[in-house]
């Protein structure tokens, strides 16, 4: 088992690298359902077979999908050559926010001690129990998250239509 | 004594028996399709390879084996190459949920004095996992199949390629959503995601008698996700030559092809197991019942082929959005008043 987490975390690590090397955007794209694989793997491992079942759904099958037909339609093209010009305070900029973050990403990641292990609950994570939190303990924001993306439904229907008129 | 191997080796078989049946299916499912249209316009369909043309797909691989193999210059290859291998192998990827009997193996295998107990995992069933997200588990490989086609449309390089696979993405994405609401109702009469559960919950009556919408929503959404007539607008030939398939050649293109057959197949086991009943039947053994539920349903699939014209761009969005959708919300509505109400 810990060996299959250790490739899948492996796989996980190196396409989310590549998603973001990659020149193309489309390239990026694929990449990034590959980590959706593995992430959905690990999901697996920890016995939360809805979570990953979900992850490959939603992410890997919906969100991927338009995320491509909108590459597609906007960006058939290679994309042109990295600006030549970069200004010096860019890079130097760059460079310094890049090692803050690590250094407190490190920092943050020190400090986080680990509760000693314990097994799951059996049936936790399966289909019955999520549904059972989502309908009881987080019903309102479960409803509230609802009416969210209906009205960021609405709003999109609004601005696509605004423009035939 | 260690019983993983013994236990690896017998889902070996089962995968390995399934993929042959499920390729030899496929095969005449393609011969079953130029028959039955034949009939339907009066013709007689092939029948010049062995008796009464049944030995056609043999000639029709061997025909795709010898053809050509063309690589167009501007394409992607490795996306070239890997668009007709995702659309086979979500095609058949499904079928390991998907239980094709009941059980089908005794509970323990003795072998070389050694029992070994099969029931642990499931083993003795007639199905090659039994996932307790099953459903989920085929939706997910399902919504996956569009990728074939984007891709091999994409690295083309060819504009009625493209404008095929662009089709197609907003043709699944639009008829996914009326896919999943419409089995819904089978979820909350079986109360399970595992499709050997919901078998099991059909035992006195099959599901079509209580979810007959659902059946037909199901039904009409498979069709558009096969991109099979009346929504096959991904290939219409009068407008995009041959749709993402236009620059596939040879066995690329044979590959293609059996995952779109092997889509249609997966999608009539799917609906056999929802709402007809699954394996379940009088008299005759479990597997041929099975086959027969779901060639019915292939039959079905060509019928309409043979008898129905092509929507329009504009009409299948408006099937999709404005009728199906609120039509399985209704479906999901009605049957969860309706349970509520029996329960009482």
């Amino acid at each position: 088992m810990q060996i299959i987490f250790f490739i899948l975390a492996g796989v996980a690590l190196v396409t989310g690298g590549l998603v973001v090397f990659q020149r193309h955007p489309l390239r990026s794209a694929l990449w990034l359902i590959v980590n959706f694989f593995a992430v959905a793997g690990i999901y697996l491992l920890a016995h939360a077979e809805f979570i990953a079942a979900i992850q490959v759904i939603v992410y890997a099958g919906a969100i991927m999908v338009l995320f491509l037909f909108v590459i597609m339609l906007l960006n058939l093209r290679e994309p042109e050559a990295e600006a030549k010009f970069m200004h010096l305070g860019q890079k130097v900029g760059g460079i310094i926010l890049a090692v803050f973050t690590v250094l407190l990403l490190i920092y943050g990641v020190m400090q986080v001690v680990l509760p000693p292990g314990k097994a799951a609950p059996p049936g936790l994570g399966n289909t019955e129990s999520i549904a059972r939190l989502l309908f009881t303990d987080y019903l309102l924001p479960f409803e509230v998250t609802s009416v969210l993306l209906l009205v960021a439904i609405v709003g999109a229907v609004v601005l696509a239509k605004s423009k035939l008129k | 004594m260690n019983q993983l191997p013994i236990l690896i080796i017998v889902t070996a078989v089962k995968i390995l028996l399934v993929l042959v049946v499920f390729l030899t299916a496929i095969a005449y499912t393609v011969l079953m399709e130029r028959k039955v249209l034949g009939f339907i316009q009066l013709r007689y369909g092939p029948n010049r390879v062995g008796p009464w043309g049944l030995l056609q797909p043999l000639a029709d691989a061997i025909k795709l084996l010898f053809k050509e193999e063309f690589t167009p210059p501007g394409v992607n290859k490795v996306l070239f190459v890997l668009a007709p291998v995702i659309t086979a192998a979500t095609a058949f990827l499904p079928l390991a949920a998907i239980p094709f009997a009941s059980q089908i193996l005794p509970n323990t295998l003795t072998i070389y004095g050694y029992k070994v107990d099969l029931t642990a995992a499931g083993l003795n069933q007639g199905v090659i996992a039994d996932i307790n997200v099953g459903l989920l588990y085929v939706f997910a490989m399902g919504s996956l199949s569009v990728y074939g086609a984007v891709l091999g449309g994409w690295a083309s390089n060819n504009k009625y390629s493209l404008l095929g696979g662009l089709r197609l993405t907003a043709q699944m994405i639009s008829y996914e959503l009326a896919l999943g609401l419409s089995v819904i109702g089978v979820l909350m009469l079986s109360g399970s995601l595992s499709l050997v559960k919901i078998v099991e919950a059909q035992k006195s009556v099959w599901f079509i008698f209580y979810q007959p919408l659902g059946f037909v929503l199901f039904l009409t959404a498979a069709f558009a996700e096969c991109a099979r007539t009346p929504f096959d607008l991904i290939e219409c030939e009068n407008e995009l030559v041959a749709g993402y398939q236009t620059e596939y050649s040879s066995m690329k293109y044979g590959v293609f092809m059996m995952g779109e057959y092997g889509h249609i197949l997966v999608a009539s086991a799917l609906c056999t197991t929802l709402f007809l009943g699954g394996w379940r039947g009088p008299v005759l053994p479990p597997i041929a019942w099975f086959m027969i539920k779901t060639f019915a349903l292939v039959f079905f699939f060509i019928w309409v082929r043979g008898t129905f014209p092509r929507f329009r761009f504009d009409q299948l969005m408006k099937l999709g959005w404005k009728v199906m959708l609120p039509l399985c919300l209704v479906n999901i509505l009605f049957t969860g008043i309706i349970i509520q109400f029996l329960q009482r």
